[in-house]
């Protein structure tokens, strides 16, 4: 029963949101309306989207299944979310709304020589937001498979579904309709969180007290039957010495450097009319994210102690930890609404990743790589945009379906931070900030980084491994050897590499007086606003 | 290149234009006071929060001692790492209003000398 009524919530969205498509689409007449929605999104309208665009199922369903599988280790997954916003509002938020136009790519090329640092930003661009796609497509599959166990909505149907849905989001109704997209679900997403929150702290009474002793003392089975009581506050149950602290350090360099190198939420700066604007919205983001993150401890240690591990192992796992808390504290109806939501969750995202590849493919690197930075006729940059937008889509699907509901995808959304991390951010923050900064410095930046990432996941313990015989298909490491580098997370090495490339690059390469004369300029506007891109009327 | 030409097009307007800005104490005084800012607050969260997967990895005794009932060390360290980053948040937004009196007094000496910021609003991209 539970799944009809899953399905008819989630059609309910999906007929409002193709509605706000179609209104968007008939707005959507040039350049800025498709690409930056006019940059007419207000402050709280941005930072509810920012929290929309960034929030993903590894949040609401991931974070929820480790805290309640590893109690406060999991929770320790939840803080670093929330931090990396103050390198986006501090460093990076402001002047890039200043300097650019539709992409991050804008403000390197401002200084530097245009063409071959488009090329690799539009590189990163696309390696950053096609493997957190397909990660996520994966992820709805999945999600499908265990949600509607029973229906006859299968893995391919469900990742088809989302991928045809985001590339009509984006397609007809461009950056105005992913925008509404993201605010729908992430007022959908806390409003369930926060219900969940409130009827767990219900189920204690609304004593604090209560549920911090049952905290304290959660008792399950271990796989060979053995009764285990853990004090579930205490850390170490997931990260555990050798590498396990540096596991845990290591991720947060990849979320403190990376959030603020993430295309998809960088374009979302140039949405609203101004710096200003653009600084209160990530302040809004800040609020609804850090409260979101704060619940996960409601969600996470309420499944741990009401549901319980043994009943989670049994019924799908670690990610099904949030929808059976739903089921079990207030039944069939709410478990449907939370599944619904989850579905929701994945859409908006892949929406936002979507349009931010596809802006880039357009802008960056058909118009301004291969001809020259001129349009040849009116609205081509958005047909090209389009017509990328369904390619990256189909190709995502592709891809998922290939790689099938098994698949070890958590890698891919590690792949994409430390990316955006190591090859996106000490571009970024060199161009603002640094006089002497060359285009070999911006290009020899994003290579290494991009290539360090890409190599130190190849040769870590995501694909290297040795696998049991009784481990078959998907599940199995692709190379069956010991991993050389200890870390699925590569950040703590990975990002110095970035900031190495970028400055052995400039010092190697000649001082360039255009790029330090561009710089004065890029000072000016990005710290006064003076000739930035102002909000069109529609 | 467009973008490279701007500049060379009209080499007296453009570039007097960012150079007297550049020239103006008030501009250097913005630059100074969001570095005053943003420095030591940067340096502060990556610190504060670093701390937090560094006591839980190597002194998870220390961490686990509990505190508040059932709540122990590491619990709080964690949740109050929310506190800081919005207490950081809204300190930059009211240090952030100077910043904006800074920029809105400079855009207005500029227009007042001539210059007219709407002219060039799509210069260099």
């Amino acid at each position: 029963m539970h799944f009809d009524m899953t399905l008819i919530l989630f059609l309910g969205f999906i007929a409002i949101t193709l509605g706000i498509t179609a209104w968007a689409s008939r707005r959507s007449g040039s350049s800025a309306s498709f690409f930056a929605a006019n940059r007419q999104i207000t402050a709280w309208q941005n930072g509810v989207a920012v929290a929309g665009d960034y929030m993903s199922a590894a949040s609401f369903l991931g974070i929820a299944g480790l805290i309640a599988f590893f109690g406060y280790d999991g929770f320790l997954y939840s803080v670093g979310w929330l931090v990396a916003y103050l390198t986006v509002l501090l460093i990076v938020a402001e002047p890039l709304r200043n300097a650019g136009k539709y992409t991050m790519a804008d403000v390197l090329a401002y200084r530097m020589n245009p063409r071959p640092v488009r090329a690799m930003a539009s590189l990163s661009t696309l390696t950053v937001s096609t493997f957190y796609m397909i990660a996520q497509m994966i992820g709805a599959g999945s999600l499908v498979a265990l949600l509607l166990k029973g229906s006859h909505i299968s893995f391919t149907v469900a990742v088809s579904g989302v991928g045809v849905l985001m590339i009509v989001y984006v397609v007809f109704g461009g950056m105005l309709a992913t925008t509404w997209v993201q605010i729908i679900k992430a007022v959908l997403l806390i409003a369930g969180t926060i219900l969940l929150s409130v009827l767990v702290l219900a189920h204690f009474h609304f004593s604090f007290v209560e549920f911090f002793q049952a905290i304290s003392q959660v008792t399950y089975h271990t796989p060979d039957g053995k009764v285990v009581v853990k004090d579930f506050m205490t850390p170490g149950l997931r990260f555990k010495l050798p590498y396990g602290p540096l596991e845990l350090i290591s991720l947060g360099v990849a979320l403190i450097f990376g959030t603020a190198g993430l295309p998809h939420i960088l374009v979302r700066f140039y949405t609203v009319p101004d710096a200003k604007t653009a600084r209160y919205s990530v302040v809004w983001a800040m609020v609804i994210i850090g409260s979101f993150y704060i619940m996960t401890t409601f969600l996470g240690f309420g499944a741990a102690t009401i549901v319980g591990r043994d009943f989670i192992s049994k019924n799908g796992g670690t990610n099904m930890s949030a929808p059976l808390l739903a089921k079990v504290i207030a039944g069939d109806v709410f478990f449907a609404f939370i599944s619904a939501i989850a579905f929701a969750t994945i859409l908006a995202v892949v929406a936002g990743l979507t349009i931010s590849a596809s802006t880039s493919f357009a802008h960056d690197f058909w118009t301004n790589v291969i001809h020259s930075g001129v349009e040849r006729k009116p609205g081509e940059e958005r047909l090209v945009a389009r017509i990328a937008a369904f390619a990256v889509g189909a190709i995502s699907i592709t891809i998922a379906i290939i790689l099938g509901p098994t698949a070890n995808v958590a890698f891919l959304v590690a792949l994409a931070f430390a990316v955006a991390a190591s090859a996106n951010l000490p571009v970024i923050v060199f161009s603002i900030y640094w006089k002497r900064f060359n285009t070999s410095g911006a290009v020899c930046g994003l290579l290494f980084g991009l290539i360090g990432s890409i190599v130190l996941i190849l040769i870590g313990p995501s694909i290297m491994g040795i696998d049991a015989a009784t481990v078959v298909g998907a599940a199995r490491h692709p190379i069956q050897h010991v991993p050389i580098f200890p870390l699925e997370n590569p950040g703590i090495l990975s990002v110095p590499i970035g900031f190495a490339g970028a400055i052995l690059g400039t010092l190697l390469g000649k001082k360039d007086p255009h790029a330090i004369q561009r710089f004065e300029e890029l000072e000016v506007r990005a710290n006064t606003g003076l000739g930035s891109e102002k909000a069109t009327a529609h | 290149m467009a973008t490279l030409k701007t500049t060379d097009d009209n080499p007296n307007l453009e570039k007097t234009k960012w150079d007297r800005v550049q020239e103006m104490d008030e501009f250097r005084l913005l630059i100074l006071a969001k570095k005053e800012f943003v420095v030591p607050a940067t340096v502060f969260f990556v610190v504060y929060y670093f701390a937090l997967p560094v006591l839980v990895g190597y002194a998870p005794a220390f961490m686990s001692r509990k505190v508040l009932g059932p709540v122990n060390i590491a619990y709080l360290f964690a949740l109050s790492q929310f506190f800081m980053a919005w207490g950081i948040a809204f300190a930059y937004v009211s240090a952030a209003k100077r910043f904006d009196k800074f920029g809105a007094h400079i855009l207005e000496t500029l227009k007042r000398e001539g210059y007219d910021d709407k002219q060039d609003g799509k210069r260099g991209l």
